[in-house]
């Protein structure tokens, strides 16, 4: 076990984690943040995806300890001040899901996307989002989103 | 579980409709407010619940599902059908809004709760429109009735003047109005529905019939809606459980001291179960590798030997099979095959192979199980609470009271969580722990140990007439299932047959539509090839033989919004494929192109026309069928699970390729809202479309016709 500071959506957490625990689980078990699935286990699907210094990654590939002292924002770090984030929002206007079990992975990976590519063509889009996994098939509904997002007249479908 | 288990299920086990909340509990449960249920008339009759004063007694047979208007305004219907991404928890609001006359959110859905929901078959077979929508529609419809009846006094107005309007019963001439909370004046009062009221007809629907948003959309948004395995119980502990190394594995040797050893493990071994229950997942993944095992399974058939084995061990026919069960045969025969062959200027005979493919929900099965005393309450997402909560009481030995499943907003289930495995283990574990548990199965558990969707072998023969009129129709499908099964097309003389096989290689259920994919696959597939043996387009081959109206419309509407008959550019070519079932037509064009290096079919655009009779939520049936054509992709182009003597070989998203962003072409849907039809569900046959619309086009690509699902070119 690893005395470390993980800093999540602002806050600091001190715990002692094994060496081989996996981000993924110290955020839903530890810290009760559960909008990070477990898709996969694997880096396949995406579904566990937060953002470590502004960059979409895998929590699932990645060890607690590897992330301590590191800036990560998980899908409930997105509000502020009850408002949701530009991506979150459309994601409700184009009703870009339907179990919705991928979308924070989903919203995540967009927030990510836009940070280095604010105005993505479709190509930028697919390319940025093909590790995410949508078993329900909503995806031009979240390319839609991701360019209404980033302001794109694509958006409205 | 076999295919045909889906029909077996929808046979409604009367004892089970016995529902046990008593009138005390329902009071303490809902307070001051009016109930209204709706009760099978032939539960009513048998108790004589319809003399009067005895019907709240007798409310509790039969009950098929409530509503609850509170003094508060505000409203909870119950139902036993679970969301699971299909979006009717807001269909289901907005039909009940509809003829309650309340805003939808003024509604809350009580689902797929077994302590709290009357009973219920299962979110399956696309029935949650026709038949809970309407059975709800009615209540709602009961029950404003009833809220104007007594605001007739209050009012001090003939009944006959007052409307119901946002929650409210208003009398339009003198604009007085009461609420219908205050109608109730803090009492608790219990209404049966009496006979099916009048319902609103589609073409003045003002709420069902719109693009209402998801209910309950910024909980998806923000993480903060608790699935199954999001849910934590105070001093909850994590499951994990010891596979066999293949498939009917029995345990020969076991060493679990290791496991033992680690701090705060709880290790359970009985017969075949082996499990383990820790303070977190890590040390549980750690407690489980520390085990050493031993399995010894049998010799079982592989992947190379599947069709010829389903066909050697489909000797049986299907109606024999049925016969035995005491159930009505599917097989299917109409005129003289032979004849009609005989007569006919053209013929073909072609055999198509549909793979075994899992659902893989993006949510693998999870459960989280609680013990108090020997009531035991469990949190999984199923798609059929109360068989669950059955298979819990049985494995357990307890009575069906005392076992409670609660179905969360599940991460889909796409005809693969009609079952309780999950659960079990978790309860399992959860006695052993004296603690509550939480088990979520791995991605490789789930694609290895969920059942399969049936792989097939379909036969057919069929001949026309050169001028295209069909003359004969012989179709045989060895395994897959019998869904659909039946050609929709004008034929004098068929032979259609299913054909069950005794053993399967491996554990099979139900899918998304069933086997009406592969059905549809080898019918339009083979209409295809026949259409090309005539010459003659395969559109006007279609419409010539198709008698139905609403089929030749979307399979019009597809054609016109498609623009079939252009010349495809270069590199491309196109396909078109329909049908019916539960309900739905569905006609879809594909557009595609075959890499001439890698063979690799790329899908450019499809365009699908759909009926499904009156629209409840425009924007909702959309997402269905856009997300079904996708699904389809799958099955169409690179879904297939690979096995070997009973171990799956390709148990990762790594190797079992799914459809990903850049496998999505341009979709575009035609929807044709019947106004004048009874609606039925979309959740299935969308789906039945692409394989075969994809199939014909790429012969017309390539000049190969390929007849198996995947489609390998």
């Amino acid at each position: 076990m690893r005395e470390i500071v993980l800093n999540v959506n602002g806050a600091e957490h001190h715990l002692s984690v094994a060496d081989d625990e996996m981000l993924l689980y110290v955020l839903r078990e530890r810290l009760n943040l559960t909008g990070t699935k477990y898709g996969c286990g694997e880096g396949q699907c995406g579904a566990c995806t937060v953002l470590i210094d502004g960059h979409p990654r895998r929590s699932c590939r990645i060890n607690a300890t590897a992330a301590a002292r590191q800036k990560i924002t998980t899908i409930e770090g997105l509000e502020s001040n009850g408002k949701l984030h530009p991506v979150q929002q459309a994601f409700l206007d184009e009703e870009a899901f339907q179990c919705s079990y991928c979308t924070p992975g989903m919203i995540m990976s967009a927030v990510g996307l836009l940070a280095t590519t604010p105005k993505p063509s479709q190509d930028d889009i697919i390319r940025g989002m093909n590790g995410n996994i949508c078993r329900c098939g909503t995806y031009p509904r979240i390319v839609a989103a991701i360019q209404r997002a980033a302001g794109n007249s694509g958006g409205s479908r | 579980m076999s295919f045909d288990s889906e029909l077996l299920q929808q046979t409604p086990d009367s004892a089970q409709r016995n529902f046990t909340l008593n009138r005390r509990e329902w009071l303490k449960l809902f307070g001051a407010g009016l109930l209204v249920c709706a009760v099978d008339a032939p539960a009513l009759q048998e108790s004589g619940a319809r003399s009067r004063g005895s019907e709240e007694e007798n409310v509790s047979r039969g009950i098929a599902s409530w509503i609850h208007i509170g003094s508060d305004n505000r409203v909870t219907v119950f139902t036993g059908k679970a969301e699971m991404g299909q979006n009717i928890r807001t269909s289901l609001s907005q039909q009940v809004a509809e003829e309650l006359h309340v805003p939808v959110d003024s509604i809350a859905m009580v689902m797929a709760d077994t302590d709290l929901c009357p009973f219920d078959m299962g979110t399956f077979g696309s029935r949650t429109t026709p038949q809970m929508g309407t059975e709800l529609r009615n209540i709602a419809a009961a029950a404003r009735e009833m809220l104007i009846d007594m605001a007739a006094g209050p009012l001090g107005t003939n009944r006959s003047q007052l409307i119901a309007v946002d929650g409210a019963v208003v009398s339009p001439s003198d604009h007085r109005s009461v609420r219908f909370g205050d109608l109730l004046n803090g009492q608790q009062l219990v209404k049966l529905i009496p006979d099916d009221p009048a319902l609103a007809p589609a073409e003045q629907w003002v709420v069902a019939g719109k693009p209402v948003p998801k209910v309950d959309g910024r909980d998806f948004v923000t993480g903060k809606h608790q699935y199954t395995s999001d849910i934590a119980r105070l001093d909850m502990m994590y499951g994990k459980v010891l596979r066999p190394s293949a498939f009917q594995g029995v345990l020969s040797s076991l060493d679990s001291a290791a496991a033992e050893h680690i701090p705060g493990v709880t290790f359970v071994h009985d017969g075949d179960f082996v499990g383990v229950a820790a303070p977190d997942s890590n040390t549980a993944r750690h407690a489980l590798n520390a085990i050493k095992a031993e399995w010894k399974a049998p010799e079982q058939i592989s992947e190379k030997d599947l069709y010829d084995y389903l066909r050697k061990q489909s000797s049986t026919p299907a109606q024999a099979a049925k016969a035995e069960r005491g159930e009505r045969s599917s097989a299917h025969e109409k005129g003289s095959v032979e004849n009609g062959m005989a007569s006919s200027d053209k013929k073909i005979e072609a055999t198509y192979t549909v793979a075994y493919i899992q659902h893989a929900p993006l949510e693998p099965r999870a459960a989280v199980a609680e013990w108090r005393g020997d009531k035991l309450t469990v949190w999984t997402g199923t798609q059929r609470p109360f068989a669950v909560r059955d298979e819990l009481a049985q494995a357990f030995h307890l009575p069906l009271t005392n076992v409670r499943v609660v179905v969360p907003d599940t991460g889909s289930g796409y005809g693969g969580k009609h079952t309780g495995e999950a659960a079990v283990e978790a309860a399992r574990l959860a006695k052993a722990a004296k603690k509550p548990v939480k088990l979520q199965w791995t991605r490789e558990e789930e694609f290895t140990w969920a059942y399969f969707r049936p792989a097939g072998v379909i036969d057919v023969r069929a001949g026309a007439r050169s001028d295209g009129t069909l003359l004969a129709w012989e179709f045989h499908n060895y395994n897959s299932g019998p869904a659909a099964i039946n050609t929709f097309y004008t034929i004098p003389n068929q032979k259609i047959e299913f054909h069950t096989t005794s053993s399967p290689p491996l554990r099979q259920g139900s899918y998304r539509g069933l086997a009406a994919t592969a059905n549809h696959f080898a019918r339009e597939s083979a209409m295809d090839e026949l259409a090309h043996a005539l010459g003659i387009d395969p559109l006007e081959f279609r419409l010539k033989n198709i008698d139905d109206a609403r089929l030749r419309a979307v399979f019009e509407a597809a054609a016109r919004r498609f623009d079939w008959g252009k010349r495809p550019t270069a590199g491309h070519a196109f396909g078109i494929a329909g049908g019916f079932e539960k309900g739905g037509y569905v006609a879809t064009c594909a557009e595609v192109s075959v890499d001439p290096n890698s063979r690799g079919v790329s899908i450019a655009r499809v365009v699908e026309a759909w009926d499904c009779g009156p629209v409840v939520n425009p924007n909702g049936l959309r997402n269905q069928i856009e997300g079904a054509i996708v699904q389809a992709i799958g099955g169409s182009l690179f879904e297939d699970v690979h096995f070997d003597q009973g171990r799956v070989l390709n148990p990762h998203f790594s190797s079992y390729r799914v459809p990903r962003f850049r496998d999505v072409p341009k979709i575009e849907v035609e929807i044709i809202d019947r106004k004048d039809q009874k609606p039925f569900g979309a959740g299935e046959t969308p789906i039945v479309g692409l394989a075969p619309a994809v199939a014909n086009a790429v012969f017309n690509a390539t000049g190969k016709r390929i007849r198996s699902m995947p489609l390998t070119v």
